[in-house]
């Protein structure tokens, strides 16, 4: 894809976030989409391509009443919107439609209209996973950790401080759910959930939504905000059972998604300002950095430990408090998303100065898919 | 009865194979006649070379423990917390999720790549899952 043709020029969360008992699920799309709307200056028939994940398109475009021309149901997890981007952006350069809306919602904490998920027994999942004890993300998720930590050398207390880290930036960010400071020594005594992660290493549970909307960089100068470009992009899945990936100490969807969207940019690592990596559980972000190349894995740990993505670190990551302090509704990678969004329109919360590229990168199910974005906020 | 069992796979024609194998206490593979990769979960073609021609052997039902969780919360109905859920690397290659028994469910007695050997739990009289335990001697 050539770099810079498309930018978003509408991005907005939920008007609340984390409980909202008042809303269903549907309706979290609405108010996301509604006030993305907003803030692009835009009405909703000027919509004419749409994308959502879990919920489907046709029923959202029916709630919202919009009649695209295009539609993306790709839902592939929590990374789904990085792969709506790229194919918005593809789909916009070749003609098919003008101006995009992506939307996510999730009545994560409060499950109202939320379909539960089901694993069938007939199912690969079913057979293979479901009958030694999985039961939800956190269960799942950290499998391939200890191999990861015994492979690089990676510490529990460096573990530990990808989530104190990350409270730093939210503590700077008043929509973030947990602001207290914590320590290394209160997310090593908080409950266990399983082994090696406790309480702190995991992700929130909440309700919210987030929608963006793209549309060609030549049109973007039209609208009423400072437009952010589509750079690069990358998407790959590997496998929906985490026991069958290629390899636990390295994340194969990482390795080819991260890569591609660098390529793409034609950027190095030196150059990135400010970056995003999807933290369902502590141990992604190290992944993150490691698989997308800015480091070997051995020094990640270390990396974090010694405090390079805090605020006024050399690396800024998760800038928002991410899915551990920020807001988790199910599907975090919208919020990454936005946050690189408000990042390169220079108006987030703890705004990094002067941030001119942002990499976003964003996990689905557990290391099943994965899809980055490079924006920029220079043509 | 009346107590939630543990979730109970259901086989299907391409898994059958590895369902009944278990049931007469052996643990059954897959192996590609064309390139000899040996692969996990069943199906009827390879998938590193897309030949159709597979024979399914018995393994040695050895192998050693790649990584594990050990499940505190929510634990999964039919389990009693705390748990680990395990990946089992096999001799054969492929790795394979199950439950170490015979062993405590703790960081300290599970090793990564201790040596495990197969052992088989019946659920009932059609599915009998692969387990494993540290391996003797
Ligand atoms: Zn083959």
């Amino acid at each position: 894809m050539r770099r810079n043709q498309v930018a978003v020029v509408g991005a907005a969360e939920t008007t609340e976030l984390g409980v909202i008992p008042n809303m269903s699920q549907i309706q979290l799309h609405a108010d996301a989409a509604l006030n993305a709307i907003a803030d692009a200056g835009l009405k909703l028939s000027d919509i004419d391509g749409f994308a959502t994940a879990v919920e489907t398109p046709q029923q959202m475009a029916h709630y919202l009443g919009i009649t695209p021309t295009w539609v993306d149901g790709t839902s592939v997890g929590g990374c789904s919107f990085m792969l709506h981007v790229r194919h918005a952006a593809a789909a916009i350069e070749a003609g098919l439609c003008k101006t995009v809306l992506i939307t996510h919602a999730e009545s994560g904490k409060s499950m109202i209209g939320k379909q539960p998920r089901f694993t069938a027994p007939d199912s690969l999942n079913g057979q293979f996973e479901a009958p030694f004890g999985v039961y939800g993300p956190p269960s799942m998720f950290p499998i391939p950790v200890l191999r990861y930590m015994k492979t690089h050398g990676i510490t529990h207390e460096q573990l530990a401080m990808v989530a104190v880290v990350q409270r730093e930036w939210a503590a700077k960010n008043p929509r973030a759910t947990m602001k207290d400071p914590i320590t290394v020594a209160d997310v090593l005594n908080s409950r266990m959930i399983a082994y090696p992660f406790r309480l702190l290493q995991c992700c929130l549970v909440t309700d919210g939504g987030g929608a963006l909307i793209l549309t060609s960089a030549d049109r973007a100068k039209d609208f009423p905000r400072k437009p952010v470009y589509i750079l690069g992009t990358g998407e790959s899945v590997e496998t929906p059972m985490v026991s069958q990936m290629k390899t636990f100490d390295s994340s194969r969807a990482f390795k080819v998604a991260g890569p591609l969207a660098f390529k793409e940019a034609g950027i190095t690592h030196k150059d990135v300002d400010h970056l995003m990596i999807y933290d369902a559980f502590a141990h992604l972000p190290l992944y993150g950095l490691g698989d997308l190349g800015f480091m070997p894995h051995e020094e990640t740990g270390k990396f974090i430990a010694d405090g390079n993505t805090r605020p006024g670190g050399k690396l800024p990551l998760n800038t928002n408090g991410g899915g551990l302090s920020y807001m988790h509704s199910g599907m975090y990678g919208m919020y990454a998303l936005q946050e690189s969004v408000r990042q390169m329109r220079g108006i987030a919360p703890a705004q990094v100065p002067n941030a001119k590229i942002s990499v976003c990168h964003g996990v689905g199910g557990m290391f099943a898919a994965s899809g980055t974005i490079i924006f920029t906020n220079e043509r | 009865m009346a107590e939630p069992a543990r979730a109970k796979p259901k086989p299907t024609p391409e898994t059958q194979h590895f369902w009944d194998g278990t049931k007469a206490g052996e643990l059954r593979l897959q192996r590609c006649d064309a390139c000899a990769n040996i692969y996990f979960p069943p199906r009827p073609f390879c998938p590193s070379c897309a030949s159709r021609k597979v024979s399914v052997f018995k393994a040695s039902g050895k192998g050693k423990l790649y990584s594990y969780v050990i499940n505190h919360r929510p634990a999964a109905p039919g389990f009693t917390p705390p748990y680990a859920i395990a990946v089992v690397e096999l001799d054969e290659g492929p790795r394979m999720m199950s439950n170490i028994i015979d062993c405590p469910q703790t960081p300290e007695a599970l090793e990564l790549d201790m040596p495990l050997e197969v052992a088989f739990e019946a659920l009932d009289d059609k599915i009998t899952l692969p387990l494993f335990r540290p391996a003797k001697g």
